[in-house]
């Protein structure tokens, strides 16, 4: 009984002094919500401080570009002239019946098909040969390997000088031959080769090192069934080695498609899309249609060319992934 | 590890059948590894020794392999011909304040999508990832008309900032983070650990060849990068040095001036090649990661 007299007033008092959250239940639970959602809004808080820079200039400068283009691409304008002019379907009518750019079309297909054609086989036969237990091998991957990193307009500074026709290194080959020299990237007809070199030379070393990952994951058990049942080394690199690696080249060929699609730096450096139109793809011509002959109309097309081109190519490799390509 | 035909040529399995057919793989192989090795390394031998022959040399035919002296009066040459050192000190600090900023942002973006709570995070991770598929080139126009809005055609900031923005980075980070250990930081929030000091003292140091491998990508992106420093810079003061080097040779014309230029080229290439031969394993590494998860 005194306990209870004594502690009843004790109690109502203690509840009092501690406030809402020691008193009766819901009390309780709708204060706890509170201190929940305050939580919540220092993290959502957070979250903006941490991603939001990062966040913005990916939405700035990433992604908002192609709307703006896409827009641009319906225009004509010169940069300077105070408003872009409506010209509907104009660009796109002019590119798909104007000579010029189905040239710079021819260009660029041919350009990124030798590049990736070359570079992905190349690639692989030179990742066969260093993933053999060979002495200096390992340097012969780093020395491989290095062009990828470096600038691409240094590389195409020292290859102009390798191409003159008179005191480059290119000339050793054709002096064994006797025969002269073309004057590489001043003439039409070899200036598309020349540059197409320099970006094999460049990309073989990335696509070695990524094949040599792959060879090096590939399981061991099918390759001593196959020694077992006979085969040799030659049929077991044609119905083990390069059906298991099928996944790796679909994604190097997506690869080195995008990158020959990129190609800027090595073509202005050795041949700023010259002679004529010879090296002109499609890269270079969104640059120069913009930026020195201010068509930003139809620069603006050409870039949704591109891009719609990569979006198929990205389509097709995924549905070609899923589909033919043999996973292990 | 390796599969049998990596050990087939090598014959330490049939030690006692070395036969012909052996000798002549072997020596087959070793004459590739040392075809493809000159085509790669003849180049840069011949970049490096260039722009240390006189114009008497470099002019020369058969071709001298081997510079009668180790003159540096190309570079120096290159240096008065053009401001080097300006294109020099503006690419360090466009690839040094570049590659920080895009590092420190992939790894807070990357924290806050792996452990904070956001409304439609996932959703806004997607359009983020989005933007890998649309190529810089298809920007360029749009990024130069914003720039030059902001005011920032010809200034650090107009060269720097579209750039610190990654996809593949924050990517990169987002998916290692996803497999470190709950509990770890479970443990740091006991103990009342903030988000920025979990970040900094856990996350970071676990995650540092990941976090390396971002940094060093970037610095080959930004001291690499082209077409965009060539649009939005204007004056000498401003431009990099790969965009230093094209306006030389174009202002050189049709003769060129070999030995000055290849004294040029070799600012440009000499310090990617010398991180690169240091930071190898996390070039590597980091441009394969990309094809062993894609």
């Amino acid at each position: 009984m005194t306990v209870r007299q004594v502690g009843e007033p004790d109690a109502a008092k203690a509840a009092t002094d501690a406030g809402p959250s020691a008193a009766s239940q819901p009390i309780d639970l709708r204060e706890r919500n509170a201190g929940k959602r305050r939580a919540r809004r220092r993290e959502y808080w957070l979250f903006a401080a941490f991603a939001v820079p990062n966040v913005l200039v990916i939405a700035v400068f990433g992604i908002w570009p192609l709307l703006v283009n896409a827009v641009l691409s319906f225009t004509r304008w010169d940069f300077i002239s105070p408003w872009p002019i409506f010209v509907g379907l104009e660009n796109y009518r002019w590119i798909l019946t104007s000579p010029a750019f189905l040239s710079v079309i021819k260009t660029t297909i041919i350009f990124t098909g030798a590049v990736v054609a070359a570079s992905v086989t190349i690639g692989l036969a030179v990742a066969l040969l260093l993933n053999q237990r060979l002495v200096g091998r390992n340097i012969v991957r780093t020395v491989t390997f290095a062009p990828h990193v470096l600038s691409g307009a240094a590389v195409a500074m020292i290859w102009l000088f390798i191409f003159d026709p008179n005191f480059g290194l290119a000339r050793i080959l054709f002096d064994l031959l006797g025969m002269t020299s073309p004057n590489w990237v001043a003439q039409s007809s070899t200036a598309l080769i020349a540059i197409t070199i320099v970006h094999i030379w460049k990309g073989i070393g990335f696509n070695a090192i990524v094949y040599l990952s792959a060879l090096q994951g590939l399981p061991t058990e099918l390759y001593e069934a196959a020694e077992i049942d006979g085969a040799g080394a030659w049929r077991r690199h044609r119905a083990l080695t390069i059906p298991l690696l099928s996944p790796t080249t679909f994604f190097l060929v997506t690869v080195e498609t995008i990158g020959a699609t990129k190609a800027f730096d090595i073509i202005a450096v050795m041949t700023g899309g010259g002679p004529g139109d010879a090296t002109t793809v499609l890269s270079w011509f969104i640059y120069e249609a913009a930026f020195e002959s201010f068509q930003v109309g139809r620069a603006a097309a050409g870039a949704m060319v591109l891009f719609i081109t990569l979006l198929g190519i990205f389509a097709i490799q995924r549905r070609f992934v899923e589909r033919k390509v043999h996973y292990q | 590890m390796n599969a049998p035909i990596i050990q087939a040529p090598s014959g330490t399995r049939r030690s006692s059948q070395v036969s012909g057919r052996h000798i002549a793989t072997s020596v087959l192989h070793y004459g590739l590894l040392i075809v493809v090795a000159l085509v790669f390394l003849v180049p840069l031998y011949w970049l490096f020794t260039s722009a240390f022959k006189d114009n008497t040399e470099i002019y020369q035919w058969p071709p001298v392999w081997l510079p009668s002296s180790l003159d540096p009066g190309n570079f120096v040459r290159a240096w008065q011909a053009a401001p080097f050192g300006q294109f020099l000190l503006n690419s360090a600090l466009m690839t040094t304040v570049g590659t920080v900023a895009k590092t420190v942002l992939a790894c807070t973006t990357a924290y806050a999508f792996v452990y904070l709570r956001f409304p439609a995070k996932n959703v806004l991770f997607v359009v983020l990832l989005s933007a890998i598929m649309i190529p810089g080139n298809v920007s360029i126009i749009v990024n130069y008309l914003t720039v030059s809005g902001l005011g920032w055609v010809n200034t650090y900031l107009g060269l720097i900032v579209p750039g610190i923005g990654s996809v593949f980075g924050t990517f990169l980070l987002r998916q290692h983070m996803l497999t470190l250990p709950r509990e770890l930081l479970e443990a740091a929030q006991v103990d009342g650990a903030s988000h920025l000091r979990r970040l900094v003292q856990i996350v970071l140091p676990i995650s540092r060849p990941i976090v390396v491998t971002v940094a060093i990508l970037a610095v080959i992106d930004e001291w690499n990068s082209f077409i965009w420093p060539l649009i939005v810079t204007n004056t000498d003061s401003m431009r990099t040095l790969p965009i230093g080097l094209y306006f030389l040779k174009a202002e050189e014309g049709g003769v060129a001036d070999w030995g000055l230029i290849m004294a040029g080229t070799v600012f440009v290439l000499l310090p990617m090649l010398v991180i690169f031969l240091l930071a190898q394993r996390f070039i590597v590494s980091g441009l394969v990661s990309g094809a062993v998860k894609g």
